[in-house]
């Protein structure tokens, strides 16, 4: 089983960022996905940048690969997304048909991984993708873990399996900023309000419960989605890949966490344990056992 | 001077019923199109009591085919792995009850249904979350989608931009519950609920619904989630998970968006100049009541527009009925508009 580190949904300064990425090139991960996956405002790092770190990892040994937008709305956003398609130097994971058009264009170029945002739910949904080109696929994070290995067992041969596995749940995308209407701007003239924002805004309800997480245009969970201790239920549903979002503070010790436990040199509960007084929220499970996202059952089904 | 002008492209209007006295209500009153669902998952209104069984679809499809009126099934969620056969026999069923066209999502779906019944129209559903012509050409190239509903999302020069860059005809939302995300990529009622609009067809549903005297006042929860809390002087509305107030940084607001409608009569003259294809009215749960005075005020609207497009300006009493219907009794043009962004 492969370790990834999803790009990093959060604006973070541009020397974090590097700096971030420099501590990721000597961790024990296999695949990491980089690139805005918000807001096209966000401009901190360029596509060019992007490709730098890209290759400074690829030098580490990890695969890099280039994730586009999940919400195209301006003809800026396709440009990225055909500047992207365009190199030949590293996948690209499409979160947007429109990103699958461009890349299944490119005939015989390198295969590409089919994102969570494609809302594959079904194994005949994945054999089209794959004629497309597609060679892995991230699965929406509501599909329970029997569903999945439903998927998995007839899924189209040679096409990874992978599976958001650590982090908040990335549960909406919209054209207005959360951000900016909480500070009384427009999106237009948001004053960049996200930039240093390192984990989002906490949105709680009324009684103080953690619910929601406000990131720009990007709506999270408040919960962290982890299925740390549950790896062994991950590997028998035929996942092949298991990713963790990277997170304010912390995200180096899962990555090493999920390392020990795929690695047999921990069990997964006590690797879970590990981490779980520094999570930034109430860890959540629900969705792998077919329920609420939110809920969150303990020691695994 | 408006003699010089080519006469606008007169748009379908596209209207919700959630059952055979809703679809006759909306012929009665003037819709060119009437779009179902099929009284299980396969569609994104699966609510309990509502949608058509085969006879009430058979009786619907003659009620509008002898009044020119077209049906439109919605097949709009994700099928499964291992219940495909569910979505694909509805396509079999849609084809054989007559119906004009279906809106679906599921690329596969529309795969199945681009084989098996090539010369049945194929809409690519908002759920499909289709928010630029790269991705609607996509459909149209594989699938011979000949139209695409627009997502909720676009400002009014971005559909512009997209229509004139794709083959594909454009469907846009003109009235009714506004949906602030993407829609086909939202799983917040999943995440509170367990159910979404991709696989179970709902969006915080009924079940999950606590309605909780509060002092004078309401509570409104979603799966034990507080979602409103309502004063006496309050109309408590329903929980939709975003449209509920919220605390972040210390304030206590409309976090995500007030429970307000889409209205884009307004628009009616640009959205005509720009060449959409079909306006759709949302409000399959909707009662025949409101979607008969729906249709017949858009109806009006659209007749007057295409008479002079120039001169064209919504009439006060149209707006005085929506007002009266809509959700919180307060209206947006939504993503049409700069603002709202």
């Amino acid at each position: 089983m492969k370790l990834s580190l999803g790009p990093l949904a959060y604006y973070w300064p541009r020397q974090s960022v590097l700096d971030f990425y420099a501590a990721v090139a000597e961790a024990p991960v296999d695949v990491v996905y980089l690139g805005e996956t918000v807001c096209s405002r966000r401009h901190e790092l360029r596509a060019d940048d992007w490709i730098e770190i890209a290759e400074m990892l690829a030098a580490a040994g990890k695969e890099a690969i280039l994730s586009t937008l999940p919400l195209i709305e301006a003809e800026a956003d396709l440009r990225l997304v055909r500047r992207l398609a365009a190199q030949d130097r590293f996948r690209v994971e499409a979160n947007d048909m429109g990103a699958v058009r461009q890349l299944a264009q490119r005939g015989g170029g390198l295969p590409f991984v089919a994102g969570s945002s494609l809302a594959v739910y079904s194994a005949r949904t994945l054999a089209l993708l794959a004629r497309e080109g597609a060679s892995r696929w991230v699965s929406p994070p509501e599909l329970s873990a029997g569903a999945l290995a439903r998927l998995v067992a007839e899924a189209p041969p040679g096409v990874e399996t992978e599976v958001l596995a650590h982090g908040r749940l990335p549960l909406a995308w919209s054209a207005r900023c959360f951000t900016a209407r909480h500070h009384g701007l427009q999106k237009d003239s948001c004053e960049y309000r996200c930039l240093g924002v390192a984990d989002g805004l906490a949105l709680k309800t009324r009684e103080g419960e953690p619910f929601l997480t406000v990131n720009g245009t990007q709506t999270q969970s408040a919960g962290v989605h982890t299925l740390l201790a549950e790896l062994p239920s991950l590997e028998a549903a035929g996942v092949d890949v298991v990713r963790v979002m990277p997170q304010g503070e912390g995200t180096l010790d899962v990555l090493a966490a999920f390392r020990e436990a795929i690695d047999g040199r921990q069990a997964p509960s006590a690797a879970f344990a590990s981490i779980a007084s520094k999570l930034p929220g109430s860890p959540c499970n629900g969705f792998w056992h077919g329920r609420p996202g939110a809920d969150y059952v303990q020691g695994g089904a | 001077m408006s003699a010089s002008l080519p006469p606008p492209r007169l748009p379908e209007l596209v209207c919700p019923a959630g059952g055979l006295p809703a679809l006759k209500a909306a012929v009665d009153h003037g819709a060119d199109c009437v779009y179902v669902g099929f009284r299980d998952t396969t569609n994104a209104r699966a609510f309990a009591g509502l949608n058509f069984d085969d006879a009430a679809m058979r009786e619907g499809v003659a009620y509008a085919h002898r009044r020119g009126s077209k049906v439109l099934v919605a097949l709009n969620t994700y099928a499964t792995t291992t219940a495909f056969e569910r979505w694909t026999a509805a396509v079999d069923r849609a084809a054989d009850l007559g119906a004009d066209a279906i809106i679906c999502a599921d690329a596969a779906i529309l795969d199945y249904a681009s084989r098996t019944h090539p010369a049945l129209r194929r809409h690519l559903s908002v759920q499909a979350s289709a928010t630029n012509y790269e991705a609607i050409e996509w459909y149209r190239e594989r699938f011979g989608i000949q139209r695409a509903v627009l997502p909720r999302v676009l400002s009014l020069a971005q559909v512009e931009h997209t229509l004139a860059r794709t083959q594909a005809e454009i469907e846009v939302f003109g009235y009714g519950s506004l949906c602030v995300m993407v829609e086909g990529r939202c799983s917040l009622s999943a995440y509170a609920t367990g159910e979404s609009p991709n696989c179970q067809g709902v969006c915080s549903p009924a079940k999950a619904v606590r309605w909780e005297p509060h002092g004078k006042g309401m509570r409104t929860r979603l799966n034990g989630f507080l979602i409103d809390s309502f004063e006496a002087d309050e109309r408590p509305g329903y929980p939709t998970l975003c449209k509920g107030r919220f605390e972040v940084g210390g304030e206590t607001y409309y976090a995500l968006e007030e429970p307000t409608s889409l209205n884009t009569l307004d628009l009616l003259p640009d959205l005509m100049r720009i060449g959409v294809s079909a306006i759709k009215i949302e409000g399959r749960q909707r009662s025949p009541a409101y979607v008969a005075q729906v249709t017949r005020v858009w109806r009006a609207a659209i007749d007057a527009c295409a008479a002079a497009p120039q001169a064209f300006r919504p009439q006060p009493q149209w707006h005085a009925e929506l007002d009266a219907l809509s959700e919180g009794q307060t209206q947006t043009l939504g993503a049409y508009s700069r603002p709202w962004r």
